[in-house]
């Protein structure tokens, strides 16, 4: 299972519609789960990233499936979790998900996967500034997208300092991850070679899973994600639905708007009435 | 949370490439709170059989200004059919001769909207008649 994270209008849906090509040539099938955020607004999506992988629909080894986000707490990692299960039962050899990547949820969401692939383009100035706060922890291979704009030399050498002073604690196994540059996706032979290399590459991060039987700790800590979840689930969103339909939770927040109590303080007392076997 | 959500589709069939009132109505569902996916002008009425089985959704609104709706309409909801998804509900909208109207609705689509529709009276409509599966 394979994540592509990275900024909005980063180019992720291209590349996941190129990696599709790549797997399919190999003859395997690809389940794909693209996640775009809910408005906070209304609560509608529109859920764009099939567009870019339209060409797709037809090929039975082939499913797409879209997901939105629906709120903080509207489980989303939930949903995708139920959905590789379904792609795996499906019997899919591969599951790509995308996600823009920010919010506690989505890192969880690419806490799933074998492969990370953090998508990276030229020309965002301070980026790399924010990259080293977060993403580089969760990165296997960077991805420099969009070749053709001016700034991905630059980007590359910035990228590569960065990795040679983390500390080497900071690769398990040994993997640095590679830097794969992605040519111009509108012209279809650079970036089909680029698609080439990106594939072996994800693929050799698999086998060096595999070797070093760092497979398992993955998949451990995709467990645990998921137990997280369903802790999450079954325990708190009852709870809050049951403060919202009493009228408990409108109180509380009056009560915060009146400064006559704090979160943590609330938090406590809720946690003193539901939680009655915990010590 | 059980907050379901409406999951629509707006999918352009066959070769018209007018997209402004699909991407119009793909603003306006997101507006109205449902969950749209939107594939794009070009697509054959397998793909976009294929990828709203796929993506699960509860309608698919279908645009065509070009004149090709007698066929590629019709053509959408027997796929579905086919496919065992006739609980997928497809209205379809654009320019509808009136006399192609009772065609459209033997087809097996829901309702037709053409140019002056206020998208008011479109999402009140799916309001009404559709409601999310699961
Ligand atoms: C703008 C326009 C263009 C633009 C398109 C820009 C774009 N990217 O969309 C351009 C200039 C590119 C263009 C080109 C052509 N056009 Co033109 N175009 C129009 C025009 C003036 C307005 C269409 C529009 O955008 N309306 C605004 C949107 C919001 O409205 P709407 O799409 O109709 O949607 C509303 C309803 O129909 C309904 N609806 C529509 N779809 C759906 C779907 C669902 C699910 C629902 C619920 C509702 C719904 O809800 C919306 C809100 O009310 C119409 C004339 C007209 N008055 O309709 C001609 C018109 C559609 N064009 C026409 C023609 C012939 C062409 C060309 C073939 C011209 C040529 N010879 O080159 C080309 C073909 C282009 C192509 N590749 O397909 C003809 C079509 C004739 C026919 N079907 O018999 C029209 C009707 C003009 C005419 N009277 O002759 N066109
Ligand atoms: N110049 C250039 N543009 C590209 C390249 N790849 C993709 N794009 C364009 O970048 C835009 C965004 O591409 P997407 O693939 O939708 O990006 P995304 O990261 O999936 O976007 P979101 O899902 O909205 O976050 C599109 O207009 C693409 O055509 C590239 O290699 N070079
Ligand atoms: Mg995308």
């Amino acid at each position: 299972m394979i994540g592509i994270t990275g900024s909005p209008g980063a180019g992720k849906s291209t590349l996941v519609d190129g990696l599709v090509e790549c797997f399919r040539k190999r003859e395997k099938t690809v389940g794909v789960l693209a996640v775009d955020p809910t408005s906070p607004f209304t609560g509608g999506a529109i859920l764009g990233d099939r567009i870019r992988m339209q060409r797709h629909a037809e090929d039975p080894g082939v499913f797409v499936r879209s997901l939105a986000t629906r709120g903080a707490l509207g489980g989303l990692a939930k949903a995708v979790g139920d959905s590789i299960h379904v792609m795996d039962v499906m019997g899919m050899d591969m599951v790509i998900v995308e996600t823009v990547g920010t919010g506690q949820q989505e890192v969880d969401i690419i806490n799933h996967s074998h492969t990370v692939v953090v998508v990276l383009i030229p020309g965002m100035g301070d980026e790399i500034q924010a990259i080293k706060a977060g993403i580089m922890e969760i990165a296997d291979v960077f991805v420099i997208n969009k070749a053709d704009r001016e700034g991905s030399s630059k980007l590359r050498r910035e990228l590569m300092a960065m990795l040679d002073m983390a500390p080497p604690t900071a690769f398990p196994g040994g993997w640095r991850p590679p830097i794969v540059r992605v040519e111009n996706a509108f012209e279809p032979e650079g970036f089909g070679k680029s698609l080439e290399e990106l594939t072996a590459t994800i693929e050799e991060h698999y086998q060096h899973l595999v070797k070093n039987d760092l497979l398992g700790s993955r998949v451990r800590r995709k467990a645990v994600v998921e137990l997280n979840e369903a802790v999450r689930t079954c325990v708190l969103e009852p709870v809050l639905s049951r403060l919202i339909a009493s009228g408990e939770m409108a109180g509380m927040v009056e009560k915060l708007l009146k400064k006559e109590s704090d979160p943590y303080t609330l938090a406590e007392e809720i946690a003193g009435r539901f939680l009655k076997n915990c010590d | 949370m059980a907050d379901k959500k409406l999951r629509i589709m707006v999918a352009k069939p066959g070769l018209d490439g007018h997209d402004r009132g699909a991407r119009v109505l793909a603003r306006c569902f997101r507006d109205a709170g449902f969950e749209v996916i939107y594939t794009g002008c070009h697509q054959t009425p397998e793909q976009i059989a294929a990828a709203a089985i796929q993506e699960d959704v509860d309608i698919v609104g279908l645009s065509c200004l070009s004149g090709a709706h007698r066929y590629l309409f019709p053509a959408v909801v027997t796929l579905l059919k086919d496919k065992g998804a006739d609980d997928i509900t497809v209205i379809g909208g654009g320019i509808i001769p009136d006399q192609d109207f009772k065609l459209m609705f033997d087809a097996g689509l829901k309702a037709i909207f053409t140019p002056g529709a206020t998208l008011d009276s479109i999402v009140e409509w799916i309001n009404t008649n559709v409601q999310p599966r699961a």
